[in-house]
């Protein structure tokens, strides 16, 4: 089983640490939701394991190796895909392009996985010539979506995927999301929507001030009243 | 004024470096290269006081250069009676015209409300508005370049003292700053230095070609000066008095009295010369200090907190309500004139006014050097930059020439590669300063004498 | 029709063929500010220098060659000394990366800092160039100068008005055809392009895909050398080589870039057209267009011309201007390759 796992870390910007002590893990298959109130360090743990932050303390793992120091681009070799919350597409280029641009370290043939995305989102298909900067932000957030599932990932990292768009389009992305999981790639994200995203989740963390507050299995955390009553809005 | 050790170590290297040229070159040559540092120094201000305090680009250095050289002559020069009979009415007529076309153009921006419409009546009033003016312009002009076009063939100036022009030149400069100002200011600062720059360019290809105004490429010689001419000096009782009683002691010495005429000559007439440029140095010394006090104290002032305010962070300036536009306007004007008025200094020095010297290289991007070498944001900074690159411009041939010399003393004295060093003697300034620029950039980029931080 | 055909080829002789050949010449010039402006993020000052290094380099070969007797028979010799300048204007470019460039780069200076240092660059390669070849004019065009004469094609086809064609204006033109083919093909078609233009667009999210940034800064100067040497060595074979000339040349490739919507390769070559075209109309003395067109009795006394020739230079400025004014964004709205 192959698993990201940060251990102890602790990051922050201009000499200010905004998460402390953090463990947090994600396995292969397995969906993770990191959730918590506005300013909580969510993003911030993110960018850590991914090593868009350097580390005051602590240490990022993939499957056996130590990967502490390595920069965020030679982690994309291993397997690990990033979805940044805002400018994850290419504006200025097509769909298609953005997608064999998300397939730019594979030495293979990447037409079946373009395939395979634009199965999973078949608007895509349809605007593939179009630029992704006419797109709407749902489509855009799919291509976004659809250009780091080219990289053939095995952990998969959203950061609040679903921020500005409609419920609807919001269902929709959750029950790719989904989707994508069962395939076997692990997804860890960030996210806003905590309820729904707990409840497709098989755990989450729930992250206060920088700290664990609490971490479980995503029907556990919904069900506990003290994380309904902080911000699952009772 | 409090300098710091530091500072006081800066301006020692400075003079230290006059009085060494002095003694090895000679009191003439270093004082022609003290003025020429002086005028560098208050172009320096100019550009330091928009760049350095409020971050503001600018990079048509060479026009503003070129608005006050046209003040010069403007200003100094006796105007052409005969030109002004037989063009003035013309270019009035046009001139007037101009204004009827602008005032047309401002209304029909103000009250045409669609935007397309408004592009297309806007051209085609300026289009066929300037063909009008064109008819009576040119028909004055030619008229105005046809009299005495060996002497005059503009319209003169207004035979006022030069050093006026000195005023006049800061407030032409500001006004085309003004003009620039509004359509540029709010670019990118990148864009911005390359619209200054084209501008610039404009500024002196107008001045170049419009030769009723300046002369064109005929140039103007002859402008009068703000201090005396050798040649009156020499013939001037009071003034040989003072070279006897300068060199008495050497004049004694000797007995024969032919001998000692002889000399006496000589030394008026290089005292002259000396006299003169020290009177120039007196003269633009005196404009530095003066702008210096005030650069100093503005920047200072809460004006100049606010400048440093919207340098370092526009976007909350911004949002205190700071009309940033407007205050960038300001000093982009107010840096352009100082610029001006270094300009109308440099051609009074010259007393010529040649609008085909000015090119980029030289009063664009040296002048930059200067001011990223002295330290921006620093008044005593680009001072000392202003000194320090123009001492290095004039003295970097003569140095890179022995040093040839030393390193080929090897050679056959008549070995080509020698003599195409020797020839390229010129250049080796370009790499000096292209040197220097990336060095200081890389090295220390704050400038020799860096922005002294302010906790205000 | 034959006074139609006149006009035409009055208009084609002294407005269009210039035109093209300097617009071609000012296109690969700005293109290349292009490249380093959308990649490497900054108005490069020192690109008018890098064209005339690659000029002068060409020309040293040139020299050579003809020194050893080989050449292109009625070609001129440039064109086989021209590999030589692109690569060794190539290197000058990478190594002005290496030393200078790229710790500016990597400590993510603002641009205005590297216009500053490329203002450095600027000096020194200027400085270079003279020392080596001089400041004087310098000639290497050789091969056949002509391909159509004026006189020739007065006699051929018995009009008025002679159609003079210089070699160095078809070799400019189609160089530029076809090295503008290939730089577009590159980007639209190559993998590598395409991830040039991904980190143009977006340079986070290429890192993030795994694009090596060190990968796209070589090849950068790769194009931009080439593109360069070559504009520079076909402006040089059709006027003449000078070396102040480039230096007067980065305003108008500015001004090509900028206008077409700076960024935007596309934009950079319709730009570098733009200016070309409006400096040679604007300053064109119609008069003998109009003689020809018109009946003898509206036949114009004056020139026909909008400004003198000697307001050349600024009329690249002022549409500069006004574009800026109107639509900042350029022609093609530029931001991205």
């Amino acid at each position: 089983m192959i698993s990201l796992k940060g251990v102890n870390i602790t990051a922050g910007y201009g000499g200010v640490d905004i998460i402390k002590n953090i463990n947090l893990y994600v396995n292969e298959g397995e969906i993770v939701v990191i959730v918590g109130p506005n300013g909580a360090g969510k993003s911030t743990a993110m960018k850590a394991l991914l090593g868009m932050l350097k580390l005051t303390d602590g240490s990022v793992s993939f499957a056996k190796d130590d990967i502490t120091l390595m920069l965020p681009q030679d982690r994309v070799n291993l397997g690990i895909a990033f979805v940044p919350q805002t400018n994850n597409v290419f504006t200025g280029m097509t769909v298609e392009e953005n997608l064999e641009m998300g397939g730019f370290i594979r030495s293979d043939d990447i037409k079946h996985t373009i395939e395979d995305i634009y199965n999973l989102f078949p608007i895509l298909k349809e605007k593939r010539n179009q630029n992704a900067g006419e797109l709407s932000g749902g489509q855009r957030q799919q291509v976004a979506f659809g250009r780091a599932l080219m990289t053939k990932p095995k952990i998969l990292m959203l950061d609040e995927p679903t921020a500005g768009v409609s419920p609807i389009v919001m269902d929709e992305l959750f029950a790719r999301i989904i989707e994508v999981g069962k395939t076997g790639v692990g997804i860890l994200m960030v996210e806003q929507n905590a309820k729904q995203a707990l409840n497709i989740a098989d755990r989450g963390y729930v992250l206060v001030n920088g700290k664990h507050s609490r971490e479980g299995s995503g029907q556990d955390l919904l069900n506990n009243p003290e994380v309904r009553k902080s911000f699952l809005g009772g | 004024m409090k300098f710091d050790k530091y500072e006081w170590t800066a301006i020692s290297i400075m003079v230290f470096l006059f009085i060494l040229v002095g003694f090895i070159q000679g009191w003439s040559v270093s004082l022609v290269i003290l003025n020429m540092c002086i005028i560098s120094a208050i172009m320096t201000m100019g550009v330091n006081i928009s760049w350095g305090y409020a971050g503001v680009i600018n990079f048509g250095v060479m026009g503003f250069l070129a608005m006050g050289g046209l003040a010069a002559v403007l200003v100094s020069y006796p105007p052409v009676k005969e030109a002004w009979h037989v063009g003035g009415s013309g270019l009035g007529i046009s001139f007037i015209l101009l204004v009827a076309l602008v005032t047309v153009v401002y209304f029909i921006t103000k009250l045409v409300e669609k935007k397309s419409h408004k592009y297309w009546l806007n051209g085609l009033v300026i289009f066929f508005g300037l063909i009008i003016i064109r008819y009576f312009f040119l028909n004055a002009t030619v008229r105005i370049e046809e009299v005495d076009p060996a002497l005059a063939g503009f319209l003169g100036g207004a035979n006022l003292p030069i050093i006026f022009s000195w005023v006049v030149g800061g407030i032409f400069a500001g006004g085309v700053a003004f003009v620039i100002g509004k359509v540029a200011l709010g670019l990118r600062s990148d864009y911005l230095a390359i619209v200054t720059l084209g501008i610039s360019e404009i500024v002196v290809s107008v001045l170049k070609h419009e030769e009723w105004l300046s002369r064109g490429v005929k140039n103007v010689i002859g402008l009068k000066r703000p201090v005396p001419y050798e040649i009156n000096l020499q013939t001037s009782d009071w003034f040989i008095n003072m070279v006897m009683w300068f060199n008495s002691s050497k004049l004694n010495q000797i007995i024969d009295a032919n001998q000692k005429q002889e000399i006496l000559n000589k030394l008026i007439i290089d005292s002259s010369s000396l006299f003169v440029k020290l009177n120039y140095a007196i003269l633009f010394f005196t404009v530095m200090i003066v702008i210096y006090y005030f650069a100093n104290k503005a920047q200072i002032s809460p004006w100049g907190r606010m400048m440093r305010a919207i340098r370092d962070n526009e976007v909350s300036a911004n949002a205190m309500g700071k009309d940033i536009v407007k205050q960038h306007l300001i000093i982009f004007v107010i840096g352009a004139a100082i610029v001006g008025v270094a300009g109308a200094m440099l051609v009074t020095l010259d007393g010529l006014f040649t609008p085909s010297s000015y090119r980029p290289l030289r009063f664009t991007f040296i002048i930059w050097i200067m001011v990223i070498v002295g330290g921006s944001g620093n008044n005593l900074g680009a001072i000392f930059g202003g000194f320090v690159i123009w001492f290095a411009w004039i003295e970097v041939a003569p140095l890179t020439t022995f040093l040839i010399n030393l390193f080929t003393s090897g050679l056959d004295p008549q070995n080509a590669i020698r003599l195409h060093l020797l020839d390229s003697v010129p250049y080796f300034r370009y790499l000096l300063m292209g040197m220097v620029l990336l060095l200081i950039l890389r090295y220390r980029p704050k400038g020799i004498i860096p922005e002294k931080v302010r906790h205000s | 029709m034959v006074d139609f055909i006149n006009s035409i080829v009055v208009l084609l002789n002294f407005v269009i063929i210039p035109g093209l050949s300097y617009g071609s010449q000012l296109a690969l010039g700005a293109l290349g500010v292009t490249f380093v402006y959308a990649i490497l993020r900054f108005a490069n000052f020192a690109h008018g220098e890098l064209m005339s290094f690659g000029a002068m380099i060409t020309i040293l070969f040139t020299w050579f060659f003809q020194s050893q007797n080989i050449g292109l028979g009625i070609f001129p010799t440039a064109l086989i000394a021209l590999p030589f300048g692109i690569l060794a204007t190539i290197v000058l470019g990478l190594l002005s990366d290496k030393f200078v460039f790229k710790y500016y780069r990597k400590q993510k200076s603002v641009p205005v800092v590297l216009a500053m240092v490329s203002i450095g660059v600027m000096f020194v390669i200027n400085a270079i160039v003279r020392i080596i070849i001089g400041p004087g004019d310098k000639k290497f065009f050789d091969g056949q100068k002509f391909i159509i004469k004026a006189r020739d094609f007065k006699e051929i086809t018995g009009f008025n008005e002679g159609l003079a064609l210089k070699s160095s204006q078809v070799i400019t033109i189609l160089i530029t055809i076809a090295l503008l083919t290939f730089t577009f093909w590159f980007l639209q078609k190559t993998k590598t392009g395409k991830s040039m233009r991904a980190f143009s667009d977006n340079e986070d999210l290429a890192l993030l895909s795994g694009i090596n940034p060190d990968r796209v800064v070589f090849i950068t100067w790769l194009i931009v050398g080439t593109l360069a040497c070559v504009a520079g060595t076909l402006y040089g074979l059709d006027k003449s080589y000078q070396p102040i000339i480039y230096l007067n040349l980065v305003l108008p490739i500015f001004a090509s870039a900028i206008v077409g919507g700076i960024g935007s390769p596309f934009g950079a070559v319709v730009g570098g057209y733009v200016i070309a075209f409006s400096e040679i109309m604007v300053t064109y003395a119609y008069k003998k267009f109009f003689k020809y067109l018109l009946p003898e009795n509206l036949e114009p006394s004056s020139l026909v011309q909008l400004l003198s020739t000697d307001y050349k230079f600024a009329v690249s400025f002022t549409i500069l201007v006004i574009v800026l004014l109107i639509r900042p964004s350029g022609i093609f709205r530029g931001k991205v390759l």
